[in-house]
């Protein structure tokens, strides 16, 4: 999926996670991570996100995440819609995507 | 010198008694008729503080009544580090938010040692890290008067913030404009302290009545711009909730007390501060009035539905050794059958007769329980320090039913976990964990068991609670602690119950 412009998905609120992907040269995925589960989960969390976008085919993607504690459902959730909006995908049918 | 006058002196000094030498001798406060009613008063705190002898390495100590409104430590400290005291020890009843200011005087010297039932927030989060050489000893409520009472901690100053006093001395919490209610945990400072400045915005005529606080036990009187804010006093812990999991699980701990065998005429009881154990008591409250069920007394930290409850005529009695809120420190002041009492009569486990003795139910609030039942109410998931001893393990330990109510997970960290960062709590003393995705009952206790599964109630085991808080938010990695003991939990008989680790950078 190619990334056309600026997506974002989520907020601030405890337990939800903002995700915030632009555009980014070269065919890496720049991951910025800021979550109050560091510690605990950090690891977690960035494996989950580098899947989910891996699973999108995404790359050439700069991701600034601020996590408030979310679970993988929602991280998962918040990544595809930043994703899709990202990519001016705008009939995507959320029922289906995993 | 008369034959008797000379048997009296031989007398006297036979028996290593001392001669009368006037009426003023032994009594100098007296002499003056000008001053003698005036004497305690000082014109500040900095000659209070000259006149009370205290020196480099000695004990001050504060209460916490104020909760996050208190304006007495903070300014008290810097008055102490401006007259250049050092290596103080401070034991205060608690610490809060607003003493976060605390760093700095550790930092310089001013401060070498705490005792406390708490400690959150930057002061929590820069003693975890190990800015203290000496670890902080935190103590329950009872336990604070045990510790105090076998002289490890020996008050040379208490410095404690009233509504209002006279001047000689006769404060208390309740009757003023800047009402903090019970002065419970002062009390015993009072009682105990080798000097007591009472600080007061407010002096008024002599006699002030009540007098939590009595002439007969207080040296200095000073005024101060302000010694609290009470709108403060219900903001953090003691806040009233409109979290929806907050009040789901307020209603089904309502539900287990209401069917856990000790819901009958006559009970008593007592619910912590957090927002779910105050929205129990409104859940509590409507079933006692629906199914007219009168509690005999009501202790605590009190908030303003037990006022309700009492208003209703629900709750014969409240015995308070903190005030909550705004509504609870004017029931004080308005309410005979609302009452004063001290730490020590709250809950110290060594005096003649505490409170906690005589509850039957009690809820309590949890940051982590574990498979043992064990609670922590001091350190985060983090490890950091960010709560407070309180009267937990008090209640816990003499309440016939201790309930604890914690959400399953918090964010994304679970709160029902193997094992505690912290034992503040032993798990012996806990009888059932409510969670907003099922209850534990301690196996101990067969019998409510089996009356929350005839309730109907969502009854599991509290590894099927730890199992599931893990399925839902992947297992934690463990926290990474240096060897550096930073806070030392002391149970309320002083034993040690556990240590607090410094977290690893």
């Amino acid at each position: 999926m190619k990334i056309k412009q600026r997506g974002i998905a989520g907020t601030l609120e405890s337990s939800d996670i903002l995700v915030v992907v632009s555009p980014d040269d070269g065919n890496e995925v720049q991951l910025m991570l800021q979550s109050k589960v560091e510690k605990q989960y950090g690891a977690a969390i960035r494996q989950l996100v580098t899947e989910t976008l891996e699973k999108l085919g995404v790359t050439g993607v700069a991701v600034d995440v601020k996590d408030q504690g979310a679970l993988d459902c929602v991280i998962r959730a918040r990544v595809q819609a930043a994703v899709f909006r990202a990519a001016g995908e705008n009939k995507v049918n959320f029922e289906v995507v995993s | 010198m008369s034959y008797n006058q000379q048997c009296t002196a031989e007398y006297a000094s036979r028996n290593n008694l001392p001669e009368f030498e006037g009426v003023f001798a032994k009594s100098p406060q007296l002499a003056s008729p000008s001053t003698k009613r005036h004497r305690k008063l000082f014109p500040s705190l900095e000659e209070a503080i000259r006149t009370s002898g205290l020196r480099d390495g000695s004990t001050v100590s504060f209460h916490h009544a104020f909760r996050e409104g208190d304006k007495v430590l903070m300014h008290v400290i810097k008055t102490l580090s401006d007259l250049g005291f050092k290596n103080l020890t401070i034991a205060p009843s608690s610490l809060l938010n607003c003493h976060d200011g605390l760093v700095e005087y550790i930092r310089s010297g001013v401060i070498a040692k705490i005792f406390t039932s708490g400690l959150r927030g930057e002061l929590g989060e820069a003693v975890s890290k190990g800015l203290m050489d000496v670890p902080v000893q935190v103590h329950s409520h009872g336990g604070r008067v045990h510790l105090i009472q076998t002289g490890e901690i020996s008050i040379d100053v208490a410095f404690l913030g009233v509504a209002s006093s006279d001047e000689f001395g006769n404060a208390n919490g309740s009757h003023g404009e800047l009402s903090c209610g019970s002065l419970g945990y002062a009390k015993v400072d009072a009682a105990h302290a080798r000097y007591v400045i009472a600080m007061a915005q407010e002096l008024v005529d002599f006699p002030n009545y009540p007098a939590s606080l009595s002439q007969d036990q207080v040296d200095a009187v000073v005024t101060v711009d302000e010694v609290g804010d009470p709108s403060l006093i219900s903001v953090g812990a003691a806040r009233l909730t409109k979290n929806p999991r907050d009040l789901l699980l307020a209603r089904i701990a309502a539900s287990v007390i209401e069917h856990s065998g000790s819901f009958k005429t006559g009970f008593s009881m007592q619910t912590g501060s957090g927002g779910a154990a105050t929205a129990t008591t409104i859940f509590l409250g409507e079933k006692m009035v629906e199914k007219n069920i009168k509690a005999s007394f009501a202790l605590g930290g009190v908030t303003g539905p037990i006022v309700d409850l009492l208003n209703k005529g629900m709750i014969g009695a409240i015995a308070d050794v903190q005030s909550f809120d705004v509504t609870a420190a004017q029931s004080l002041r308005e309410n005979a059958a609302h009452c004063e009492i001290s730490a020590n009569e709250y809950a110290n486990s060594s005096s003649k007769g505490a409170y906690v003795d005589r509850v039957d139910v009690v809820l309590l609030s949890a940051l982590e329980v574990d498979i043992d039942f064990n609670v922590n109410v001091l350190t985060g998931s983090d490890g950091v320090l960010r709560g407070a001893s309180g009267g937990h393990c008090d209640v816990a330990a003499a309440a016939n039913l201790t309930v604890i109510v914690t959400p399953l997970l918090r964010s994304r960290m679970p709160c029902v976990v193997e094992h505690v960062n912290t034992v503040v709590t032993p798990g012996s003393t806990v009888d059932v964990v409510v969670t907003d995705h099922g209850i534990a009952v301690n196996p101990n206790n067969q019998a409510l068991e089996k009356r929350l599964r005839d309730a109907k109630l969502p009854v599991l085991s509290i590894e099927e609670l730890k199992d599931l808080a893990i399925s839902r938010a992947g297992k934690p990695e463990p926290i990474a602690y240096t060897d550096k003991i930073v806070a030392v939990v002391r149970y309320r008989d002083g034993s040690v119950m556990d240590v607090v680790r410094q977290v690893a950078r």
